[in-house]
């Protein structure tokens, strides 16, 4: 046990939600008889719940910031439906409706962000207003029929990485550069901070916890390569995976390292001490609901690309499914706490038991009803852990931390 | 007095808890604990913060219930066994706590009788809990309408409605934690009388408090607990304690000075407030600060004397970025230049540092680790190519605890994994870190222990000494006596007046504080009026 701790360090939180989701996966294979772990269903898998994800990312900092967004299924729907209707009508270019469609997410997170940060309604009672408002107005723009988007959105929705260079590889090659490219920056990433913490702190880690570290994480990548790429030929990890990749990375630098990130777990965290430290409350709040249908847009526009057209009902339900997400990901109902990694975790666990049940033959009605004792469940566990003072079941496993001795011989030392 | 000390001697011993021993997972909270209280007294119990004080209250009260701790508790000569809060106010001992425990939003009898309903026919008799609220309500000298809303009453009043809530479940022992900790004099008195009354009524109160003069005033007699055990309990003479005794054996060692001795080195004026005047957020028309015009200089420690809801914290805060009610006029001078100040920002960048009274509600982000607490009022200045700088986050936020001393196991802890001495040394070191050149400090040591006071005392005097002007906001006036070169009182949302420290004593002070009689009496109407 105390080599396992050794291995996984302090982030060890992160990797139980990460186990406790390869465990899930695992237990829906062997029920399927293997069906779940496959290049096409993995493929299937992100391709089909990364506008989810997206939403996700937007509402878990609108949660921090402790508000909620009731409205993004409504906004996706509405933004891909005015791209649909634009592009049709006026025949413009694939990108400028795009762009259309964003500009209108956007405008739609300025009114939303409007009311809460100048007139402080509750961004419950405003994104409320909102859900109605675009749900009915996507149907009254549509006339209730679906309307066909252009064919090169579908790239983004469930386009795939093109195939290139030698094939005896066997898998896509644009794949297999990815993974290895992750492989490499999460090993530099690992051997950097061992080297900085050593500068820093004055204590070098040992080794080797580092090297298993590394070694274990480039087989689960190097696994997922394998997956991803050894499809069907023309098959790769999905473009909208990589979308997501990307804005998960970008999203996961703006709340962890800059200004604004730091505003917005102030302002969840405690918003009178926030406003006495300087933070713009009211501009945090804007640009957080502004950013929340921003990235519902995008969402919109990349289902759209996937289903070929936009139709009335797009959207119906994602709110509950990001939302979700945020609270199976460890966030707190009353703000400030909360992080991008954990929620995309947490909306992934969403994503196979959807797929996995799915794929046992249980039926939607179900489906539903375990999702909600899941969700259930996720909660009630981390609350019982916060006021016990655990942070995770592995805590209760091990001996004690060996990291909060050394942080205090560090003080001791230092002073 | 000293007949009524020895009657009191003479009484039977209403509470004899014994042997009291209770375990937090890895620690040992308290530790073979006695306490005897005779019926009818009033019994004091200090202690540092973290002490156990707490821990003993909340084992009496059912908090923590039976068979968690180890030890006998004996009331009223039988011995009790509690397993929740009911069964210990159903024997008649009842807690009120530090953070009252009322619904802003109810009535005082709604409030009264929450979980304690008079019930008729399964239905809440009202007539009835009126009734009985306005004679309770008259026994605690409470002068309000039932029907009352809590979040309409000051706090005095509100810890007056809990008493009479502590009568409505028949007391015999009251146990009040901190109870003077959030009320000014007046209301302190007021309360101080309260239970001298309840005493000559042969109700027992054991009260928690950091406030030596107001245990000095009334107790008749003291326990000190350190580090989970009884250091020592011995009767006193109300009116006549030695208050150095209870501050030796609460720190274990003997305290020369409570206020460390300073010389102030005073240097040309650098902040200077004229005819500063804000309107009262809640009630338009209404002035909260009206032409109020004072100036700090250069490593000068300026005292702010008024009692609670004299307009002291409105004032700073208004001054700080406006973050407090409507500007109406006025201006701030910065060495000489005059400068405009809307908003925290840029206070913050004309040196302007405001350390808030209320540090867990104005001054911490309780879920914040102690690294991101002390940088956060000067994001800006760890940003590298646009992205926080952890590294010189984490070196900044270690020098700072260092320099503080700062009693943690790590910059990463969270910050409620410190005392409350600690949390406020954190909070300082958050706006040192923005390298201010005001400082005000809005009651820096409420709350805190006397080992921890005396650090904070240090601090600013060590802050002064770097040419600093420094604004110090205190209720209490020994405190201002202590630490001030010079102390201006402020009443009704105006300055009445300064004294230098040598000039100023308590009385000095208090009448200042209570009147307008320095001002002319044209602006005291203006000041108060609609």
């Amino acid at each position: 046990m105390k080599t396992i701790r050794e291995i996984f360090g302090t982030e060890i939180r992160q990797y139980t939600m990460v186990i406790a989701l390869t465990v899930l996966i695992l237990v829906f294979n062997i029920a399927t008889n293997g069906k779940v772990v496959t290049p096409a269903n993995f493929q299937n898998l992100i391709s089909g719940n990364a506008y989810v994800l997206i939403l996700a990312i937007g509402m878990v900092m609108v949660i921090v910031i402790g508000q909620i967004d009731l409205s993004v299924g409504s906004v996706a729907g509405f933004s891909g439906m005015i791209l649909a209707l634009t592009a049709r009508n006026f025949n413009l270019p694939t990108w400028v409706a795009v762009i259309i469609g964003l500009s209108v997410g956007v405008l739609i997170g300025a009114w939303q962000g409007f009311w809460l940060s100048k007139f402080n309604i509750p961004g419950f009672i405003t994104t409320l207003g909102g859900w109605m408002i675009f749900r009915g107005g996507v149907i009254w723009i549509s006339g209730s029929i679906s309307v066909p988007v252009p064919e090169g959105l579908k790239y983004i929705g469930a386009g795939y990485l093109p195939e290139w260079g030698p094939a005896f590889t066997g898998l896509n090659n644009s794949t297999l550069l990815l993974g290895l490219l992750a492989i490499g920056a999460f090993a530099w990433s690992k051997i950097w901070k061992r080297n900085h913490t050593a500068k820093l702190y004055g204590i070098k880690d040992a080794l080797w916890p580092v090297i298993v570290r590394i070694v274990l994480i480039s087989v689960v990548i190097g696994y997922l390569t394998w997956l991803f790429g050894s499809g069907r030929t023309g098959t790769s990890f999905p473009v909208p995976g990589l979308i997501l990749v990307v804005l998960v990375i970008i999203y996961h630098t703006i709340t962890q390292r800059t200004t604004f990130g730091r505003h917005i777990y102030a302002v969840g965290g405690n918003k009178r001490s926030a406003e006495l430290s300087g933070v713009n409350v009211k501009r945090t709040y804007f640009l957080t609901m502004l950013n929340m249908s921003f990235l519902a847009a995008l969402a919109g526009i990349m289902f759209v690309g996937r289903s070929t057209a936009a139709g009335p009902s797009d959207g119906t339900g994602w709110e509950l499914d990001a939302i979700a997400s945020v609270f199976i990901g460890g966030a707190a109902v009353s703000g400030g706490v909360g992080t991008v990694l954990n929620t995309i975790v947490g909306g992934l666990m969403i994503a196979v038991l959807n797929n996995g049940l799915m794929l046992m033959g249980v039926g939607a009605d179900q489906t539903q009803v375990i999702k909600g004792l899941v969700l259930l469940a996720a909660v009630v566990f981390d609350v019982y852990n916060k006021e016990h003072g655990h942070a995770s079941i592995f805590r209760r496993l091990l001996p004690k931390k060996e990291s909060e001795k050394e942080d205090s011989q560090q003080i001791a030392s230092s002073s | 007095m000293e007949d009524n000390n020895t009657k009191s001697r003479q009484r039977p011993v209403m509470l004899q808890m014994q042997n009291i021993t209770k375990y937090f997972p890895g620690v040992c909270a308290l530790d073979d604990v006695n306490l005897n209280v005779f019926r009818g007294d009033i019994h004091s119990i200090c202690g540092e913060n973290g002490a156990g004080k707490s821990t003993l209250m909340n084992i009496l009260s059912g908090v923590h219930p039976h068979g968690s701790y180890e030890g006998k508790i004996i009331f009223d000569g039988n011995e009790v066994v509690f397993k929740n809060i009911k069964e210990s106010e159903k024997v008649g001992i009842v807690i009120i706590h530090q953070e009252l425990t009322m619904i802003p939003e109810l009535s005082i009898t709604e409030n009264i009788f929450l979980g304690n309903e008079v019930v008729k026919k399964g239905l809440i008799d009202w007539d009835t809990a009126r009734r009985n609220t306005v004679e309770l309500l008259a026994r605690v000298g409470l002068n309000a309408s039932p029907d009352t809303l809590v979040k309409n009453l000051g706090v005095g009043q509100q810890q007056l409605v809990e008493i009479a809530k502590a009568f409505a479940k028949n007391v015999k022992l009251l146990i009040l934690d901190e109870p003077t900790s959030a009320l000014n004099e007046a209301d302190t008195t007021n309360l101080m009388k309260l239970m001298l009354e309840l005493k000559s009524k042969d109700i027992t109160c054991i009260m928690i408090s950091h406030k030596l003069n107001d245990i000095a005033r009334i107790s008749d007699a003291v326990t000190v607990i350190r580090d989970g055990c009884t250091v020592e309990t011995y009767p006193v003479e109300a009116g006549n304690v030695d208050q150095d005794r209870i501050i030796c054996s609460m720190v274990g060692r003997p305290l020369e000075n409570r206020y460390p001795s300073h010389e102030s080195n005073i240097g040309e004026t650098i902040f200077e407030v004229s005819n500063w005047c804000v309107e009262d957020p809640e009630i338009p028309g209404m002035y909260a600060c009206y032409n109020n015009n004072f100036f700090v200089r250069s490593g000068e420690i300026v005292g702010f004397a008024g009692l609670m809801g004299a307009g002291r914290t409105e004032l700073m805060k208004s001054i700080f970025g406006r973050t407090y009610g409507n500007y109406l006029g006025g201006t701030i001078k910065i060495r000489g230049k005059e400068v405009q100040i809307k908003d925290v920002n840029t206070a913050i960048k004309h040196g302007i540092a405001y350390i808030p009274e209320d540090r867990k509600v104005y001054g911490l982000n309780l879920l914040d680790t102690i690294r991101k607490t002390i940088v956060s009022a000067n994001l800006g200045s760890i940003l590298r190519r646009r992205l926080l700088d952890l590294d010189e986050e984490f070196q900044v936020a270690k020098k700072y605890c260092k320099m503080l001393t700062v009693k943690t196991s790590g910059v990463d802890s969270r910050v409620t994994t410190l005392s409350g001495g600690n949390q406020q040394k954190v909070v300082v070191a958050k706006w040192m870190f923005t390298e201010p050149d005001i400082l005000i400090l809005d009651e820096p040591t409420r709350g805190i222990d006397v080992g921890a006071k005396y650090e904070i005392y240090r601090l600013v005097h060590k802050l002064a000494d770097q040419g600093k002007a420094i604004i110090f906001v205190s209720s209490e006036l020994p405190e201002l006596l202590g630490m001030s070169d010079r102390i201006y009182t402020i009443f009704e949302g105006h300055i009445t007046g300064v004294l230098n420290r040598e000039d100023a004593d308590q009385v000095k002070l208090m009448r200042m504080m209570i009147s307008t009689s320095t001002s002319n009496s044209e602006t005291k109407n203006k000041g108060i009026a609609l």
